[in-house]
């Protein structure tokens, strides 16, 4: 009568396949589309032209790691491109005056984490909008990378393990991937594993669903968003990093607008902006699919705005099919 | 008027059949088939067999447009008003009279008004916001745009379950004119009592089929129940007789930042105290104070003998306290995630390892709890919003059951669930009572509070009265405590 025992195919149905394989199949349709053309497809389907599209996928990939958990926990960070940049000053600021590496990757990340912290505990402390605090703190960081690096680009000498981090060796075969690429595929199980199966995980999910529940839970709120900004703060400065790493040179007016790719990536990767949902690996798939489209793009000769419009067309597609399918699972 | 259905998925059977200038109760468990009946007619859902009438002529209709023009209204339960758009722009909205595409706000004026003054509410200002008004009184636009169409049926889903006595006392006047006119009203509600004092006659469905009919004032409540449900009244309130521990929870002089002013009150190992009150009384935000989810302006909390200094929901879970709070969906659960998680959210220790949960043992837990608070879901892992209103409060509850917390602060926890689902709550109430839980118990139902609690005292304007055995009350003796005549 009761049906209380849980059976085990029920956690595999068809929706929830779905939510899972969605991404990875845009992914794919998107990748066998430029298949079509005859002149694209034996210089696409090589391994140095996937070892670029990783290469360039990976400054993203990490942002949108830090990006997930903001978003699933119900907030938004536009800071991202400023806090890159920022990062990427300090960190050829310090190799400018012979810093060893550890010291400057230290460095970087902790300036991420700190501004981070920052928007969090204001976020959290005065409970105000993130969309807010964030944006504000996108002038400030951007401003302060531009101080810091006297609104010019920032050149050291030497090759520092941060300058290969990014760096392409032999970049006609697919191997060896640069350090960062590994670096990124292994943080993404990382994060993956924390926020599905963590109890930390756990409250972010809650916290982004709904945040009176959780509050009546006890879980400790204000605390866990900033722990949140202050994380995902970590990865935007490892994002400055790799940004400096592919650059070789600290400039304070790069990544500019950074911050809605990296959320594009995680809402095409199927999380809503109000917060409860999103997955890691889809955020991680959903920067693929735009640097693959990139790079298609780019490989057939089409020009910038034409790359524009289906990056904009693919993030209208994506959450709309997703909003498609959730209105017929439910 | 005659309608008859056959199958539909969530209908089989159904007969039901209303005349001119009656009031007619639908009544029946949450999931016996009224919202999908309420689709059919609004022409959302074709009926796949039977047939429906009115006035004697075939009604057959595909949309809900449609079916107001055929002369069928609908009130939802939940409002469907534009909070920032005044009374009289949300009565013609959709439908405003026009000129060359201008608004004719004369002609608006005299629509709104008459048909408020079909209701007996002309008092109402034409132009204020709608999210200035009242519940009770946003009802009543939302029941006047209905008749701008001059409806012959009036469909109503319970339309009292958010309005106060008062109010719902208003509602049914308007009711009775509007029936008095010729209009055919249907009435679904939970509430029995107040359907015999509104309703002519009753059918009642059970599983999508039509299981009674009659005349409501002929035919006594448990009778009408055991319709219902199935099975007889008596059932529905087990109580044991039980000893009373020491005392584990007491309020001094608890007082919110606005209310409640002051509440004391003692809650004894096993004692099931309820706290009667008008809506707006402070009752729930007596236990919100309690629990830290509001501030408190001053007053002592004491748990087990030892005073509560700092009062966060954590430190009150880390008590043994635990809330059930009023509305479930807007602050008792995550309705996009798993039933699982919802069950363990204040507390996912016993199922996790070094920070990480085992997703095995949280399915093993949660379907134990599945079992013991019967709920029905498909798996652990279904999002506890696809599940029935029942079986969603039985998860809230469930956390306080996982959680271990053996005081219990319930508010409402039968507000807006069928009779079985409640019969399965009082048992659990009672169940946990018995094995040295403490419960306090917050209703506005009187009949439950008599049926259930050991004690009852009486909240009115802030101010928690001293708790008397039950047997020492009167549902006329909490009405009047609770309206603040008498002396309790």
């Amino acid at each position: 009568m009761t049906d209380a025992n849980p059976k085990p195919g029920s956690r595999w149905s068809a929706s929830r396949l779905l939510t899972i394989a969605g991404p990875f199949l845009g992914l794919l349709f998107v990748t066998a589309l430029f298949g079509l053309s005859e002149d694209l497809r034996p210089v696409f389907y090589t391994g140095a032209s996937w070892k670029n599209i990783l290469t360039q996928t990976v400054i993203v990939a990490v942002g949108a790691l830090g990006m997930t958990l903001i978003i699933v926990s119900g907030g938004i960070d536009l800071s991202v491109g400023s806090v890159v940049a920022l990062c990427s000053v300090v960190g050829a600021r310090l190799l400018e005056h012979k810093a060893p590496a550890s010291v400057t990757i230290l460095a970087t990340l902790l300036v991420g984490g700190c501004v981070g912290l920052i928007n969090g505990a204001v976020i959290a402390g005065f409970r105000m909008l993130p969309f807010v605090v964030t944006l504000g703190m996108m002038g400030i960081a951007r401003g302060a990378a531009k101080w810091l690096a006297d609104n010019q680009t920032v050149n050291f000498e030497g090759d520092s393990i941060v300058v290969t981090l990014m760096e392409r060796v032999r970049p006609d075969s697919f191997l060896p991937l640069p350090p960062g690429v590994w670096l990124a595929v292994g943080l993404t199980f990382c994060v993956a594993v924390i926020l599905r199966s963590s109890v930390f995980g756990r409250h972010v999910f809650a916290i982004g669903s709904n945040e009176a529940t959780a509050r009546l839970c006890g879980i400790p709120v204000r605390a866990r968003k900033v722990m949140v900004y202050g994380v995902a703060g970590l990865f935007f400065g490892l994002s400055g990093l790799l940004q400096l790493s592919r650059l070789t040179q600290g400039d304070p007016s790069v990544a500019a607008g950074l911050e809605l790719d990296i959320i594009a990536a995680v809402v095409i990767g199927g999380a809503s902006l109000n917060g409860g949902t999103g997955s890691v690996m889809g955020s991680v798939i959903g920067a693929l699919i735009m640097a693959v489209l990139r790079s298609g793009s780019s490989q057939m000769n089409w020009p910038n705005y034409v790359q524009e419009i289906i990056i904009g067309i693919v993030i209208i597609l994506a959450v709309g099919l997703d909003r498609l399918r959730q209105s017929r699972a439910s | 008027m005659r309608k008859a259905f056959g199958a539909t998925q969530a209908l089989r059977n159904v007969d039901l059949s209303v005349g001119p200038g009656e009031i007619h109760a639908l009544i029946g468990e949450n999931g016996a088939g009224k919202s999908t009946l309420m689709k059919v007619l609004s022409g959302a859902h074709p009926p796949d067999g039977g047939r429906i009438e009115l006035d004697g002529e075939p009604f057959r209709v595909s949309n809900p447009a449609e079916s107001r023009e055929a002369g069928i209204a609908m009130i939802y339960q939940e409002l469907n008003l534009a909070p920032h758009l005044s009374v009289e722009e949300n009565m013609v909205l959709g439908r405003e009279p026009s000129r060359w595409g201008w608004i004719d706000r004369k002609r608006r004026r005299a629509m709104a008004s008459q048909a408020l003054k079909q209701l007996d509410y002309s008092r109402l200002a034409l132009d204020t916001p709608v999210n200035l008004l009242t519940i009770a009184e946003q009802q009543i636009v939302e029941i006047a745009r209905a008749l701008l169409f001059d409806p012959k049926v009036l469909i109503l889903d319970e339309p009292t379950s958010s309005l106060t006595q008062v109010d719902t006392q208003r509602l049914f006047e308007a009711l009775g004119r509007l029936r008095d006119r010729g209009v055919s009203i249907v009435y679904i509600s939970h509430f029995l009592e107040e359907c015999q004092r509104l309703c002519d006659r009753f059918t009642v469905l059970r599983d999508g089929e039509s299981v009674g009919a009659g005349d409501l004032k002929a035919t006594p409540l448990p009778e009408i129940i055991r319709m219902m449900v199935g099975r007889e009244v008596s059932e529905i309130y087990p109580r044991a007789i039980r000893e009373l521990g020491e005392v584990v929870l007491e309020l001094r002089d608890l007082a919110g930042v606005e209310k409640p002013s002051s509440a004391s009150l003692s809650l004894r190992r096993g004692e099931v105290m309820g706290i009667a009150g008008l809506v707006g009384a402070g009752r729930t935000e007596m236990l919100r104070a309690c629990f830290g989810l509001d501030s408190r302006r001053r007053g002592e909390i004491w748990i087990r003998s030892r005073r509560c200094h700092r009062n966060r929901p954590s430190d009150l879970w880390g008590r043994g306290v635990g809330l059930l709070a009023e509305n479930r969906k807007e602050e008792g659960l995550l309705l996009q995630r798993s039933l699982a998680d919802n069950l363990m959210l204040s507390r996912f220790g016993p199922v996790s390892r070094a920070g990480f949960v085992r997703r095995r043992e949280q399915g093993v837990q949660a379907a134990r709890l599945m079992e013991r608070l019967r709920i029905r879901a498909r798996s652990p892992w279904q999002p506890v919003g696809e599940l029935s209103g029942g079986n969603q409060q039985k998860a809230f509850l469930g956390r306080l059951i996982h959680h271990g917390a053996d005081i219990l602060l319930l508010d409402e926890p039968t507000r807006g669930i069928d009779v079985g689902s409640k019969a399965e709550i009082y048992r659990l109430i009672n169940e946990l009572a018995g094995q040295g839980s403490a419960v306090l118990f917050v209703s506005s139902y009187l009949p439950e509070l008599l049926g259930v609690c050991d004690t009852i005292a009486v909240m009115s304007r802030g101010v928690l009265g001293a708790k008397r055995p039950v047997a020492e009350w009167t549902e006329h003796a909490i009405i009047e405590a609770a309206v603040g005549k008498g002396n309790g």
